[in-house]
């Protein structure tokens, strides 16, 4: 099963790669992995997007609780949530596939915010399904370049993740 | 006490003081001269200067697990940290407090390829409980603090404290925080209430109970609480490598060992019980093998231990109970107000006797060679079983644990999780400083004594008293055995040719070294050796069967009711 996992840590050098070290030590997998400071300067906010069975994901847990930084830890699929990741396409844009890029672009909500006479740049955001299904859609000879953030993720209503 | 300001290395010999360390064990080198010239000014603690970095983290390894005090630990940058890595990693496995202080480049040089760096923090990162690289000298105080207090507390484990030069140079005023609070670490002690009542039910209703008990007994200091609980309930008490001597070995309770070379009783008993209480200990793979085949009975297990990732890790438990050992056995022992004296425990007790009677430690006592076994049995014999006996790795290990009955915590000590060959000098020498006065044996072989020999220089400057028991077969035992029951009798590079002679090699280092040669000579050796050279290290090398295997054994993958018995 696939599981978002986020954790508030202390904002400390080393303490990335602690986690990253974690996971290539025991084995784990992982799909994604965000990392950046949060409103409180001294915690960092992490999302790790990881895939295991019932028993892997507990002892991924558990064994991300015991690292001596990991302040808090909640299990984003534990209930519902919203996952969100940008990404970045570099695409050609020439000829009749100019228009045909930008309506695509327009069709995924995307925004295109970098014009040459022969390529577009084109955000996007959203689940890694949609970023995905956008880059099926269009023209694979046409993408020159791709860069996708990870998931970040976030639970709906009430339940939030704050020391 | 803040007025005057102190450089970093004073810091660190003031908290080491005021941590009441009383031995480090360590070796110098450019990046810590600042703080070694603080130990020279100082009388708070002694330092022992080993030959080798490793031996300096087996030393304090060996001292914590014998004391229950957090071992110390100094090297220097560079080679001094990486050959301390294999000491950090061994008592990682083992979960022994440590606070291991290296020395690092200037701050400025890291990064630089500069002479002796090398990235301890990350080298050491995978087999540390936490690491700390001290950048700033108004920081160290502080660090050291939590290092002793992370070390010490939950599951304990190995801290580095990585300092580089100029921080031991640079000049702060000095206050040792009298706490420490960490919002991101705050280990359970108490365990579920709830838990607990379900626990001391459970084991009520049992009909055939059983006692696990792990290395995290003896750590967290549950050997008194064990024996309160298994005298109450009367139930069997069997230990993992770890926990031997938590439960006294001799007491008719114990079924003795458990796992790939434990007794046909605890492993058959362990396999077919109905209630298993588990303390601080893991079902890793040398206790219960395989554990598809471990999940064929149905049992319903308690799992106690301080660290949650222990449980339900290899095998899903019914009532995990997260908290230290004592206070959660103390707990479940205020909750159990009867014996339960059941004609099922009665029938249960009976089946264990007839395991039992299958005397699954016996061997050949009619050799013309020395058996390895014999002179375990005889040392323990010789001290009463009142000795610390550290050993290395592999058969004399397995031996040294199942024939000398240890029947107290902490007196056996020796490298589980990792199996570190080269343990067993140098955690005598920790041990024996700690105890100038109790027998301390190592037990070793003539393939693990080679890999930390140079220690005994160590030995001679602080005239340590240790008896070395090398059961010398002149093959690396256990790699063989394994040859001979896995690889067809194909004997590749498991043959030692080429020994020194280790009696001269004693006495090159100034001790008494002795050569036993004929089984009638085990014992009157051994009093030799513990009443004329009681105060001298006696290195005895004991010839014996080359072609003696461990038995019990359950070959690696396979149950516990599939042991090879001889």
């Amino acid at each position: 099963m696939r599981h978002i996992i986020s954790l508030l840590m202390e904002n400390e050098a080393g303490a990335l790669s602690r986690v990253a070290g974690l996971f290539s030590a025991r084995g784990y997998n992982i799909e994604s992995l965000t990392v950046a400071p949060t409103e409180d300067a001294t915690l960092s906010r992490m999302t790790i997007v990881t895939r295991g069975s019932d028993e892997v994901i507990e002892q991924i847990n558990k064994q991300l609780n015991k690292l001596v930084d990991v302040v808090k830890l909640q299990d984003l699929s534990d209930g519902s949530h919203i996952e969100r990741e940008l990404m970045l396409v570099k695409v050609r844009a020439v000829g009749e596939g100019r228009e045909e890029m930008k309506r695509m672009a327009d069709i995924f909500r995307g925004r295109i915010i970098d014009v040459t006479e022969k390529s577009y740049t084109i955000e996007l955001t959203g689940d890694g399904k949609k970023l995905t299904a956008f880059l099926e859609a269009i023209d694979p000879a046409a993408i020159l370049e791709t860069v996708r953030t990870g998931t970040s993720g976030i639970a709906r209503g009430e339940r939030i993740l704050k020391i | 006490m803040a007025d005057t300001e102190l450089t970093g290395a004073e810091i660190v010999v003031r908290c080491l003081h005021a941590e009441g360390v009383k031995h480090v064990f360590g070796y110098p080198g450019g990046a810590v001269l600042n703080i070694y010239d603080e130990i020279y000014k100082q009388d708070g603690f002694q330092h022992i200067l080993v030959r080798h970095e490793q031996a300096a983290v087996h030393a304090a390894d060996a001292y914590s697990r014998a004391t229950g005090q957090v071992g110390v630990a100094l090297v220097t940058s560079g080679p001094g940290a990486t050959n301390a890595v294999t000491g950090i990693a061994t008592a990682y496995m083992d979960s022994i407090p440590l606070v291991v202080i290296t020395g690092q480049v200037p701050t400025a040089a890291i990064g630089m390829d500069a002479f002796q760096e090398v990235d301890t923090i990350g080298i050491t990162r995978p087999c540390v409980k936490h690491n700390f690289l001290v950048k700033d000298v108004r920081e160290l105080a502080e660090t050291m603090k939590k290092a002793f207090y992370i070390a010490a507390t939950g599951r304990p484990g190995p801290v580095v404290v990585d300092i580089p030069k100029d921080v031991t140079q640079n000049t702060c005023a000095f206050a040792y925080p009298e706490s420490v609070s960490m919002r991101s670490y705050n280990p359970t002690s108490k365990g579920h209430t709830g838990q607990i009542k379900k626990a001391a039910q459970m084991l009520l209703e049992a009909k055939r109970p059983m006692l696990y008990v792990g290395g995290g007994a003896v750590l967290g200091n549950g050997a008194e609480p064990v024996r309160a609980l298994a005298r109450k309930l009367g139930f069997p008490v069997a230990s993992t490598l770890m926990g031997l001597g938590a439960f006294p070995e001799p007491d008719p309770q114990n079924l003795g060992m458990l796992g790939m070379h434990g007794t046909y009783e605890a492993n058959m008993a362990m396999q077919h019980c109905d209630v298993l209480l588990a303390i601080g200990a893991r079902f890793d793979d040398r206790v219960i093998g395989n554990p598809k085949h471990f999940g064929k009975e149905a049992r319903r297990i308690i799992h106690i231990d301080v660290d949650p990732s222990s449980i339900s890790k290899r095998v899903r438990v019914d009532v995990p109970i997260v908290g230290a050992v004592d206070q959660v056995l103390d707990d479940i022992l205020t909750q159990i107000s009867g014996t339960p004296d059941t004609p099922e425990l009665k029938a249960w007790w009976a089946q264990i006797e007839l395991w039992r009677a299958q005397d699954c430690l016996k061997f050949d006592r009619t050799s013309p060679i020395i058996k390895p076994q014999a002179v375990v049995e005889a040392l323990y014999k010789v001290t009463g079983g009142n000795a610390f006996v550290t050993s290395d790795v592999g058969q004399h290990q397995m031996w040294a644990a199942q024939y000398y009955k240890f029947n107290a915590p902490r007196r056996w000590i020796n490298s589980g999780g990792l199996g570190t060959m080269g343990f067993g000098l140098p955690a005598a020498m920790g041990v024996a400083m700690a105890y100038p006065d109790a027998p301390v044996v190592c037990i070793t072989g003539e393939g693990s004594i080679q890999m930390n020999i140079q220690e005994l220089s160590t030995c001679k400057e602080h005239k340590l008293p240790i008896k070395v028991i090398l059961l010398n077969n002149g093959v690396l035992g256990m790699v063989r055995q394994w040859q001979e029951f896995f690889y067809e009798e194909r004997y590749s590079e498991s043959y030692v040719t080429s020994l020194p002679d280790f009696t001269m090699l004693a006495e090159a280092y100034g001790h008494v070294g002795m050569k036993i040669e004929r089984p009638e000579d085990v014992e009157p050796a051994l009093i030799k050796a513990f009443t004329e050279h009681k105060d001298q290290l006696v290195f005895m090398n004991f010839i014996t069967d080359p072609r003696e295997n461990v038995y019990p054994m359950i070959p690696a993958g396979k149950g516990l009711s599939e042991m090879i018995l001889i």
